[in-house]
């Protein structure tokens, strides 16, 4: 039963390079620690090649030219790894999370579906360096023996079965220790080793296993049995939560939105892939700024998103916005877009320092299509285009209303417009009743926004001229009124209401208008509320 | 020496010889048309034949009658005065279009649509994209009035139709804007762009690229681009121009025969010297009651609007299907009467 594991050497270093691929080419160096006291923590290739070496303090490291130095981030690491579970799951549905930087697969029953096992493997790393990171990959027989492999030996490397002591036997000892580097009683085990005059995997595998047994005990028989490649455990799978989140930390604060644009399309294709790579969308997406302080002006408060959750690790220098999809998709060019109109409608206010993008999976939607459905827009060119909108009226002047039952006038909410999939539903279905004869018509009001104010003059209490009450000279003589009618309403909240309402018909110029005219009879006004057309 | 010609001899005959009337074959007056030759001859206007466009019902009975209903792919205007019945109109078509199950949006420039009488009308607001343009301040009481009453010369002061034609300019930038994004959007049946209460003099600066561009783009789409106006402005971009009129009609319950009091627009210059008359017995001409309300009407209360009789004309119509009449009548419920 064949076992793939996937290692990424330097794994903070890798982390880091992953959102910083323009400095994969030059000295990379990981830093540990409190100031003054930082140490290399990590180096890549091209710093060892200068002479950098883990151990070393800042101030022995910085003289070094072309040398990029930064802070370790376990926040990236984590990261890296959860993105490196997903394309393991990807492929084979048995993963076990070995170590941070370790990954091993079962590949049982796998090469009907993906090939032979040269071409898994190579099918791994090729997916691996799309999510940014450079690893080893190794097939054996069995999961130790695939993991020592792709710790010794750099690229892809298949053993085929029954050979596994023979490939094993060149790799050095230190393999059999990679993950256990501060342990100190490994470290004497392998002194021991050492002292023995042992280097190689081979040389451990060849001695006694009795005597082996008497001088370093229960633990020396593992390594030797390591050595020889005959380990013989199970997987324990894996279960990663679903946690789509991408984040990146600035070393200069980012002030303008095209740069920070940038970022954001990286980070959508990031989750995207590791969306797609396990069947799913998402329905919404988080965004959390992470804002320079002492940039923040007193007194002024900073946008804050619809999210009302709680978000302990975010205090209040965060900005965050959320976007809620009305479908779930998986597009990351509308996201991005998306995110864009709805950060220059709501701008973070002062530089930022840290960006943290979070989706929340959904299932992809199935959309079942006819030939007889009626029109409708497509998800994304909707989403898109209300953004559009709302960047020019304003994003609480544009949606489908909701009527509140409430008999007070303006009685509705603006609700997010969602086309609801009904065309499945009514697809095909007739009009269930004919369309509208003239005795059935509606009389449509339209509705003055605010009411304009008016000045009335009445006879025997009913209104026999209207005017205007502020500055502009107009007036009509009413030719007839109908009313009052009078309603009232919420005396029992803070705000009641309570009016009279009047049908009345206006002479203007070369016509006659019918308004609804309405007296506020809590504020003693008059008021035009609109005309009836 | 025979002479010799450089032509063969050759029987000419006229060019028109061959649809000229022979001479004494047709009588004095009778149509070239009756002449065999003419009749295979086509017209230029019909040599490239554009597919009809399909007919949608408008939510009036009446008006689907005559026009066949609304085109798809094609820029309808309604225009008409304040309290003609356009609005209202607009209501039964926007809840036709939403009972089929298409997604419609309404551009709303002045902020005028009222929820509770469209709820009445059967509109379906899961379907219905409202976008209010301009801001609540803009809508202020100044602007609004000085859109909506009035449109004759000389009643308001210069400052308040400059505050009006900047406010409104910025407002209209919105609107015709966010048209723009709607159609080129797609997937709309119906998008209604209400300018009712735009001023005419802003309006007409409405150029007419912004129209062609809303018709070409609709073009082959089954989307039904309809516009409100007081007057028409969409000129040859409108497939279909409608013009409506409306007379309110008041009435008193439990008046028995007696007529409901009718109110009629002036439909002539001569009409528009005169204010407008009353009918129905017992009422008095507005001439004569300044400022008293009819006799017959002493209690206010016991009168109700009606509704109105809404007259629809076509003013203009470039479908395939020529309207056998171009006039047609029917009457608005109000929704507290009867």
């Amino acid at each position: 039963m064949p076992y793939a594991c996937i290692f990424i050497p330097n794994f903070p270093v890798e982390a880091l390079l992953r959102v910083e691929p323009d400095l994969r080419a030059r000295g990379f160096a990981v830093l540990e620690g409190k100031a003054p006291l930082q140490k290399v923590f990590a180096v890549n290739q091209n710093a060892r090649r200068a002479g950098v070496e883990p151990g070393m303090t800042k101030v022995q490291v910085e003289p070094c030219a072309d040398l990029v130095v930064r802070p370790r981030s376990p926040f990236l690491e984590n990261t890296a790894h959860a993105a490196l579970l997903d394309c393991a799951q990807s492929f084979s549905p048995r993963v076990e999370d070995t170590a941070q930087d370790t990954i091993v697969l079962d590949l049982a029953g796998l090469e009907t579906l993906f090939g032979p096992l040269h071409k898994v493997a190579g099918d791994l790393a090729r997916r691996v360096s799309t999510l940014g990171l450079e690893a080893q990959v190794a097939v054996a027989e069995n999961p130790d023996a695939a993991v020592l492999a792709a710790r010794g030996f750099s690229g892809v490397t298949v053993i085929p079965e029954g050979e596994a002591a023979e490939q094993l036997s060149r790799l050095p000892l230190e393999v059999l220790f990679a993950d256990q580097s501060t342990d100190q009683e490994s470290e004497l085990v392998l002194e021991t080793l050492h002292r023995w005059g042992l280097r190689r995997l081979g040389e451990l595998a060849r001695l006694p296993e009795i005597a082996i047994s008497e001088r370093l005990g229960q633990r020396g028989v593992y390594l030797q049995t390591l050595a020889r490649g005959a380990a013989a455990r199970t997987l324990v799978p894996f279960e990663l939560p679903l946690a789509f989140e991408e984040a990146i930390e600035l070393e200069y604060p980012l002030v303008l939105l095209e740069p920070l644009a940038c970022l954001l399309s990286r980070m959508l294709e990031q989750l995207c892939a590791r969306l797609e790579a396990r069947a799913l969308a998402t329905q919404e997406l988080r965004l959390a700024l992470e804002l320079q302080k002492d940039h923040l002006v007193e007194g002024v408060e900073l946008p804050v998103g619809r999210d009302r959750r709680p978000f302990p690790q975010h205090p209040p220098s965060w900005f965050r916005r959320t976007l809620r999809l009305p479908v779930p998709l998986l597009d990351g060019k509308v996201f991005l877009k998306l995110l864009q109109l709805d950060l220059k409608a709501h701008p973070p206010g002062a530089p930022i320092r840290k960006i943290h993008l979070t989706a929340e999976p959904a299932r992809p939607r199935a959309v079942q299509n006819g030939f007889f459905l009626p029109p409708s827009p497509e998800p994304e060119k909707l989403e898109l285009t209300l953004a559009k909108i709302a960047g020019i009226v304003g994003g609480d002047r544009v949606g489908s209303l909701a009527l509140l039952d409430t008999h007070r006038p303006e009685g509705f909410r603006m609700q997010p417009f969602v086309l609801r999939e009904s065309a499945s539903e009514s697809g095909g279905k007739q009009e269930s009743r004919q369309e509208k004869g003239s005795a059935e018509l509606v009389t449509a009001l339209r509705i003055f926004r605010p009411p304009l104010a008016a000045k009335v003059t009445l006879f025997e209490g009913k209104p026999t001229y209207v005017s205007s009450s502020q500055g502009e000279a107009w007036g009509g003589e009413i030719v007839w009124a109908a009313g009052p009618w009078r309603s009232s309403g919420d005396w029992w909240e803070t705000e009641g209401w309570s009016r009279d309402e009047w049908d009345i018909a206006v002479q203007e110029e070369t016509t006659i208008v019918c308004y609804r005219l309405v007296r506020d009879l809590l504020r003693g006004r008059w008021l035009l509320e609109g005309t009836y057309d | 020496m025979s002479s010799f010609s450089f032509f063969p001899q050759v029987s000419v005959r006229h060019p028109l010889a061959a649809v000229l009337p022979k001479k004494g074959s047709v009588r004095v007056g009778e149509p070239l048309a009756a002449i065999p030759k003419l009749t295979e001859v086509k017209p230029a206007s019909r040599l490239a034949l554009r597919p009809a466009p399909e007919m949608v019902s408008s939510g009036v009975r009446e008006i689907d009658t005559l026009t066949g209903g609304l085109p798809r792919g094609c820029l309808t205007e309604v225009c008409g005065s304040q309290s003609s019945g356009r609005t209202s109109l607009l209501f039964a078509t926007l809840a036709a279009a939403t009972k089929r199950q298409e997604a419609c949006a309404l551009v709303d420039v002045n902020d005028v649509f009222d929820p509770r009488l469209a709820a009445a009308a059967e509109v379906g607001f899961e379907q219905l994209l409202w976008v209010r343009c301009g801001s609540p301040v803009e809508n202020s009481y100044s602007s609004a009035r000085t859109f909506r009453v009035g449109f004759g010369a000389g009643k308001y002061s210069e400052a308040g139709k400059n505050f009006a034609r900047q406010r409104g300019e910025t407002t209209l930038g919105q609107a015709l804007r966010v048209t723009d994004l709607l159609l080129q959007s797609g997937g709309f049946g119906l998008v209604t762009l209400d300018l009712g209460d735009v001023p005419l003099n802003m309006a007409r600066r409405i150029p007419l690229t912004s129209w062609f561009r809303f018709q070409r783009t609709i073009e082959h789409t089954p989307t039904v681009l309809l516009v409100i106006t007081l007057e028409p402005c969409a000129q040859t971009c409108a497939s279909l121009l409608l013009k409506m009129q409306a007379q309110f009609l008041g009435a008193r319950p439990g008046a028995g025969d007696e007529k409901p009091p009718v109110c009629s627009p002036p439909h002539s210059a001569q009409d528009r010297k005169a204010p407008a008359r009353w009918k129905g017995s017992g009422l008095r001409s507005a001439e004569e009651v300044p400022k008293k309300l009819p006799a017959s009407g002493g209690f206010s209360h016991t009168e109700l609007l009606e509704g109105l009789h809404i007259q629809t004309e076509v003013l203009r119509s470039r479908l395939e299907r020529k309207p056998a009449r171009s006039l047609t009548t029917f009457t608005s419920q109000s929704v507290c009467a009867g």
